[in-house]
Formats: C-alpha cells, sequence, structure tokens
C-alpha cells in the first residue's frame, strides 16, 4: 500500500454510499423519454453565486449531462442526463471533486410542502384579484353611487366573489370542518362562518336591491389572513426543508459475509442475529453487534456522548449507530435492527412526548375562548333585538355584523406574524425555527440542559500543545497524521496545514496508529504504547505521541475544546437569571474540567440516556427546560424537554427531535434566541391586546346596528395592518453577536 | 353611464389578465428559486446555453 490515505483506500471497495451506486441511482432518476433522464441531488453547502457556477461548471463538462441547474434556495442540484454515454455516479464524483458534498434526497420527503405551498399562493393570488376588484366597485358605492349603477356593482361583485370564496376559502373551511367533526373549535371556524354568512348576508340583499353588501369585506378578510397563512407556511417549509438538506442516510444497508467468503449488500431491515457482518472504515455500526474480528478505534461521541475513539477488538460489544474509524471489523450481529440501540432511542423518544403534546399553542387557547364568545355575542344581539323591534330581518342583519365585525381576522394574524418575524431574524442570526410554538415555549423556559460533546464542545479533538519535541517532529507529525482518519490525527495534521509531505510505505494499525517508513527512519505516530512511551497519569488532555524508530521524540496534548463563546454564552444565561445543568454521558473527568472551565456548577457525568431522560423530567417539574444537546443518545431528551436545540452537526435523530438547529459554530446565538422568543411572547400579547381593543370599539357599534360594509371594511383592514406593523417592530432592536464562523474549506478553495 | 358596460368589463378583463399572468408564472416554475435569481445576475455567462451550443456542434460533426 503507498502513503495516499490508507483508511480511506480500505473502505472504498467494501460498501457505496447509495449516491455512488451505479444502481441506485439509475432507480431514482427520473425518464424525461428521448433518452434523457433526470436526478436531483442535495449539496447543502451551497452558499453563493460561485457555487452554483462551480457546480454547473464541473457537471456540465462531463459528456453525458445534457444539463444542470441548481437550485440556491433549496440548495439541490437537477441534472438531466442522456443515457448511454456515461456513468450516472460521474456526477456524483464530479461534484465532490468541486469540493462539495452531496447525497440523494430521501425520497419520502422530497417534495411534501411544495404542493399545499402553491396551493395557498393560487389562493392568495385569487383572494387578492377578487378583494382589489371588488374594493373598486365598493369604493364607487360609497361615492353614492345611483341606486341601478349601485344593484349593477353588487351583482358584478357577488360573480367576482361567489368562485373567489369558493376557492381561496378552502384552506379555512376544510380546517373549521375538521375542527368541527372532532367536536372542537379553532379559530378558522369563526372565520369561516364570517366569510359564508357574510356572502350569504350579501346575496340576499343584492336580489332584493339593498343598500349594503359586504362581498368586499369577505374577499378582503380571506386576503388578509390568507397572506399570514402562506407565510407561516414559507417559514416552516425554509426550516424544515434545511434541515432535511442537512441529514446524512444513516445506513440502510450492510455488507453481509456468507460461508463461503463472499460478500453481499443486504438492507438494515434484512439483518438477522448471528449473521457475520463487515464493517469497514469510515462505516457506521448497522445493528447492536459483537466484534468477531479484528482492532479499530470507534467513535461513540453520538451515542454515549464519549470524546475519545475507544479501541475495540475481539469480543467487545458495539452499539448501532457508532462510526468506525480505522479498521476493517467483521461482527457478528446480536439484535436486529428493530431491537438495535438506535431503535432503542426513538423508542423513547416517542414515550417522551408527554409534555410536548400538552402544550396547545396560544391561538389555540385564544381560539377556544374567543369563538365561543364571538357565536354567543352574535346570538344575543339577534335576541335582543327581535325583542326591541320584532323586525327578523333588522335583527339577522345585525347578529351577521356582529360575526363580521368579530371575526378574528387580526386575532388570527397576531401569532403567526410574530412568529415569521422572528423566524426572519433567528434565520439571519444562523438558527433554524421548525415550529411556530416551539417560540412560545421557548419563551417559558426557565432551566437549560445541556450535552457535552458535540454541543458545548465542537465534538472533534484540537491540537492544544506540544509537550515533547521541537517544530521539525512536529512538521513529521503532522504529514504522518494526514495519511489516518483518526480525529486525533486529523486534528494534529489540521494544526500544521503546510508540512511537507513525507514519501514512504506507510501502514495504519487499527487502534494504535500509523507507521510510516521512510528511506532513513522508520515513524510511528500513535497511542503511547505503540510508540515506547508512557502516558502520564490521569490527565484531562489525550495525548499523542511520534516515535523514531522505537525512540518517542515527541508528543502532543489534544482535548475536545469549547466552542468559541461557550463560556460566554454561559454567563449570559446566567445573567438572565436561568438555571443550567450539564447533562454528559463522558467519563467524569472531561465533564468536570469542562464545567469548572465554563463556570457551570452544576454537572453530571456518566449519564445514560434514560438517565438524562429522567434529570429533564426532574427539572421540568420546576419548570420549563430548554434542552441543548446533538447526539443519539440525546435524542430521547430533546424531544422529552419543553423546548430544544440542536446543533447542525448533530446526529439525525437528534436533529429531528430538537425544535430548534443551530447552523454556526458559535453559541451565543442561544441567549439571542431566548431574548428574542420573550420579546416574541411580548409582541403576541400586544397583539392580542390591539384585537381586543378593536373589538371593544367596534362589537358596541355592530351590537347598536351602526355597521356599515364601509365601517366593516376599514375597521377589519387598519387592524390587520396595525398587528402587522406591530410585529414587524420585532425586527428593530439588537443583533446577535457578529459572525464569527471561520469560512469552512471549500469557500476558500472557490474563492481561489 | 352607459360608458360603465365598457368600462367595468376592461378593468375586470386587465385584472384577469394579472392574475392569469401571475397563475402562468407560478406554474412554469419562477418562483422556485427566488435566490438562486438573485445570485445569478451576479454571473457572467450563461453556463446551460454555452452547453447546448456545445452539443449542437458535436451533433453536426
Amino acid at each position: 500500500m503507498t502513503c495516499c490515505a490508507p483508511g480511506a483506500e480500505a473502505g472504498a471497495e467494501a460498501l457505496l454510499a447509495p449516491e455512488h451506486d451505479e444502481e441506485t441511482l439509475f432507480a431514482a432518476a427520473r425518464d424525461l423519454g428521448n433518452g434523457l433522464s433526470e436526478l436531483e441531488f442535495n449539496v447543502p453547502d451551497i452558499h453563493c453565486a460561485a457555487c452554483m457556477t462551480t457546480i454547473e461548471k464541473a457537471v456540465t463538462a462531463l459528456p453525458n449531462v445534457a444539463a444542470a441547474r441548481v437550485n440556491f434556495s433549496t440548495k439541490r442540484a437537477r441534472v438531466t442526463v442522456r443515457a448511454g454515454k456515461g456513468r450516472l455516479t460521474d456526477v456524483t464524483a464530479a461534484i465532490e471533486r468541486a469540493g462539495y458534498r452531496t447525497f440523494l434526497p430521501d425520497p419520502a420527503t422530497a417534495d411534501q410542502g411544495d404542493d399545499t405551498l402553491k396551493r395557498l399562493t393560487r389562493s392568495l393570488a385569487v383572494a387578492g384579484f377578487a378583494a382589489g376588484n371588488i374594493m373598486l366597485f365598493s369604493i364607487s358605492v360609497w361615492s353614492g353611487a345611483d341606486p341601478t349603477t349601485r344593484d349593477l356593482f353588487h351583482w358584478v361583485s357577488a360573480l367576482i366573489a361567489l368562485p373567489a370564496v369558493a376557492y381561496a376559502g378552502q384552506p379555512f373551511f376544510s380546517s373549521a370542518w375538521r375542527a368541527l367533526r372532532h367536536g372542537g373549535l379553532n379559530m378558522d371556524v369563526p372565520i369561516s362562518l364570517a366569510v359564508l354568512l357574510a356572502l350569504a348576508l350579501s346575496l340576499f340583499e343584492t336580489f332584493n336591491h339593498g343598500a349594503h353588501a359586504y362581498f368586499d369585506a369577505a374577499t378582503s378578510l380571506l386576503f388578509f389572513l390568507l397572506i399570514g397563512r402562506t407565510l407561516d407556511h414559507l417559514m416552516r417549509e425554509k426550516a424544515r426543508g434545511t434541515v432535511r438538506s442537512l441529514a446524512r442516510l444513516a445506513p440502510r444497508d450492510a455488507t453481509l459475509l456468507n460461508a463461503d467468503g463472499s460478500r453481499e449488500k443486504i438492507a438494515l431491515s434484512a439483518i438477522r442475529p448471528g449473521m457475520r457482518l463487515e464493517l469497514a472504515p469510515g462505516e457506521r455500526v448497522p445493528v447492536d453487534a459483537e466484534i468477531l474480528d479484528g482492532r479499530s478505534d470507534i467513535d461513540m461521541s453520538a451515542v454515549t456522548g464519549e470524546s475519545v475513539p475507544e479501541i475495540c477488538g475481539k469480543g467487545d460489544r458495539l452499539l448501532a449507530g457508532a462510526t468506525n474509524l480505522s479498521g476493517r471489523l467483521t461482527l457478528r450481529a446480536e439484535k436486529p435492527a428493530a431491537d438495535s440501540y438506535l431503535a432503542r432511542m426513538i423508542g423513547l423518544m416517542e414515550a417522551a412526548e408527554g409534555s410536548r403534546a400538552g402544550y396547545r399553542r396560544l391561538a389555540d387557547r385564544a381560539a377556544a375562548i374567543y369563538a365561543p364568545a364571538v357565536h354567543i355575542l352574535a346570538l344575543l344581539t339577534f335576541v335582543f333585538w327581535v325583542f326591541l323591534t320584532g323586525n327578523w330581518y333588522g335583527a339577522t342583519t345585525n347578529a351577521i355584523a356582529v360575526l363580521i365585525i368579530t371575526c378574528p381576522c387580526a386575532l388570527a394574524l397576531a401569532v403567526p406574524i410574530v412568529h415569521v418575524v422572528a423566524a426572519g431574524r433567528l434565520f439571519e442570526a444562523g438558527m433554524l425555527m421548525k415550529d411556530g410554538a416551539a417560540l412560545e415555549r421557548l419563551a417559558s423556559i426557565r432551566h437549560v440542559a445541556f450535552d457535552k460533546t458535540g454541543t458545548l464542545t465542537g465534538g472533534r479533538p484540537k491540537f492544544i500543545a506540544q509537550t515533547l519535541g521541537g517544530e521539525p517532529e512536529f512538521s513529521v507529525a503532522a504529514a504522518i497524521a494526514r495519511l489516518s482518519r483518526h480525529p486525533l490525527s486529523a486534528a494534529i495534521a489540521a494544526a500544521r496545514p503546510d508540512a511537507p509531505n513525507l514519501s514512504g510505505a506507510a501502514r495504519e494499525q487499527p487502534g494504535a496508529g500509523v507507521e510510516l517508513t521512510t528511506e532513513t527512519d522508520t515513524w510511528r505516530l500513535g497511542h503511547a504504547g505503540f510508540c515506547g512511551a508512557v502516558d502520564p497519569a490521569e490527565a484531562p488532555v489525550s495525548t499523542v505521541w511520534l516515535a523514531r524508530n522505537g525512540t518517542p521524540v515527541a508528543s502532543f496534548a489534544l482535548k475536545d475544546q469549547a466552542r468559541a463563546g461557550a463560556r460566554a454564552m454561559i454567563a449570559d444565561l446566567a445573567g438572565m437569571g436561568l438555571d443550567l445543568t450539564l447533562l454528559s454521558g463522558d467519563r467524569p473527568a472531561p465533564v468536570k474540567a469542562l464545567a469548572d472551565e465554563l463556570g457551570l456548577a452544576r454537572a453530571e457525568a456518566g449519564l445514560a440516556p434514560g438517565d438524562k431522560l429522567a434529570r429533564i423530567a426532574d427539572l421540568e417539574k420546576a419548570g420549563g427546560v430548554l434542552m441543548v444537546g446533538d447526539g443519539i443518545n440525546d435524542a430521547p431528551a430533546l424531544r422529552a424537554a419543553t423546548v430544544s436545540i440542536a446543533p447542525s452537526s448533530a446526529s439525525d435523530v437528534g436533529r429531528n427531535a430538537a425544535d430548534f438547529i443551530f447552523t454556526r459554530p458559535d453559541l451565543a446565538v442561544i441567549p439571542f434566541a431566548i431574548r428574542l422568543s420573550r420579546r416574541a411572547a411580548m409582541k403576541v400579547i400586544g397583539n392580542f391586546g390591539l384585537a381586543i381593543a378593536y373589538n371593544g370599539i367596534a362589537v358596541p357599534l355592530a351590537v347598536s346596528g351602526h355597521v356599515t360594509p364601509f365601517v366593516a371594511a376599514l375597521a377589519m383592514s387598519s387592524s390587520s395592518i396595525l398587528v402587522t406593523l406591530n410585529a414587524l417592530t420585532l425586527r428593530l432592536g439588537t443583533r446577535p453577536a457578529p459572525e464569527t464562523a471561520p469560512a469552512p474549506a471549500h469557500r476558500l478553495a472557490a474563492a481561489e | 353611464m352607459n360608458i360603465l358596460v365598457l368600462l367595468v368589463p376592461v378593468a375586470l378583463l386587465m385584472g384577469a389578465a394579472g392574475l392569469g399572468a401571475f397563475l402562468w408564472s407560478l406554474k412554469s416554475g419562477q418562483y422556485e428559486d427566488l435566490e438562486g435569481a438573485a445570485n445569478r445576475i451576479l454571473l457572467d455567462d450563461d453556463i446551460i446555453a454555452d452547453k447546448e451550443d456545445d452539443d449542437a456542434d458535436a451533433d453536426a460533426e
């Protein structure tokens, strides 16, 4: 074997990722006819115009590619391929050569939200058209059109309004119908009722040549509400889309070793206990298994929170979800995928839904009080006028006027518009919000629980100091470290990126280190035992040794370091009066060291996922808990907490469980998000106040029978605009700490 | 007031034309990549067009 990346080479032949597998790609391609087919790739790292050009150029240069177009919003590349001119895997390779990670989108989640958005946008367009035109007619009626013209205009308005409401009102009608069928009330019930009754009353008036028709009120109401609903949908889709595009594919298949020594790829679900499996370096452990043969470093950080890779050999047990770093292993499956660690965590997660499922959105809570109140008020108005005047027609008109004027236009906008504005702010600061209700829950927290590895720390060891030897040895160590994919090696290599390459024969000994034989010397980089040295006792750091012909000549201290801004964030959160706890699955020594470094008073180490869950439940008795974590072992706790945040580097399960995802390495965004959520909660209450104040003025007018269509249109539009403006003031105020994120490597490469 | 017989349909048709144009642009995918469109004006050349030309040349040969 030569000196180029021995680890990577060993991994390449055995099991292909789906985006490198010709058959999988072929199955995913959509046939366009004419020998053309279309493929979509997720490229999550696209971030500028240059990225688009780079990828499009790289891909279109291939002989079998007819066209390629990068969608910047969805971070996807759509490639049209000609059959018979080359392989589909060339496309994947071309994108990766250009410096971008890429993978196939998951077909199950591909275009879920897209149809809803199109439907909402079309409804919005139709409602906007109808509202605009009808308003023009209404203004002429208000300005004193003669009765014949007025009738004509009412009829034209009716012709526009009826189909428009029938089409654009559907999102509200169907939601209201669903609520009613289940015996509940939501905000859409009074909305639908008001729109339909306004329409019916206006039609009646038009038939009878009446002076007042509310077609404008009905359509403009729909228009305003659809704006709110579309924005809300856009916000959630954007966040979900980004989270989806981050998803790395979990192992979907494994390599089965048959008795005759042949290898076969089988689906995860087909693995039965007792099967012999092969695991190449770089792969994740598919099911809980025992090692039959081989020796390797296993990265357990996603599984247990343990930051230093563990050396595992024959007889050791592995948990599903751990990553094999250096050596090839033969495993014996102990459990089917459905009973493995990952599946157990998902089971725990589902069981932990409790506190969150019990949470009801503010808007729904308001609707539960508001809707019956409005309907009773309308009924009372009707009864009152019937008794007072005995005029059934006049009483009905007044009762409907009450329903129209109290239609919770402002109320229905009050919450979503605040969430949309807040989500926009958070997005700029590098935080994605999956759901508006999470923002409400975030505002209520009293306690913050952190995971350690990968959350407060970067999850990867960083070089701290050279403890023995000088600069020449460092240079050699960096050159050797470049040959291995072990995280400790990667850290040493990153510390001296410009060290000259060494030529020679390299060999990686799994679980020990790398040996490089040059013309003159034999160098070894790795664990103390491998290099003939002895580690200092009980150090909170990992030590890597460099030996020359068997004599240790240099040593390096490495540590999983705290993220940028971690200390400032802890101080900031403590200043906000929040209780802080560190909950880690790692060993006590590194946990204590980190807690001391960051000034965290309470830290617990060695917690199993179930323990974390129990701690969260304990904390929740005293008030809302925010859980910040990333690993598979954190997922149940993330789901059990009132609200949760995960870094974008988190495991798939962790990311799915969390309500918020932050995309920058800096932690300062967490206090920013909490502050913003508190301000947003104030804004929501303020908006409710505005809506109630508006009703306080308008309802007496309606009850006393003074609401004309003009008053209704004016009052409803102005209250909606007022509520929106109030929400927009959330954009004012302090910005989060400036972006301290270092540019990703490929960004530098693209700029050159 | 007879002018209304003309003006009202004209106004409505113009509005409907605008609505139709919007629905068409929505259907033809012009809102699918708003950020990309904003960034693409910064690019000098249209790569896709180039590629089509290259192919046409290659086929002609």
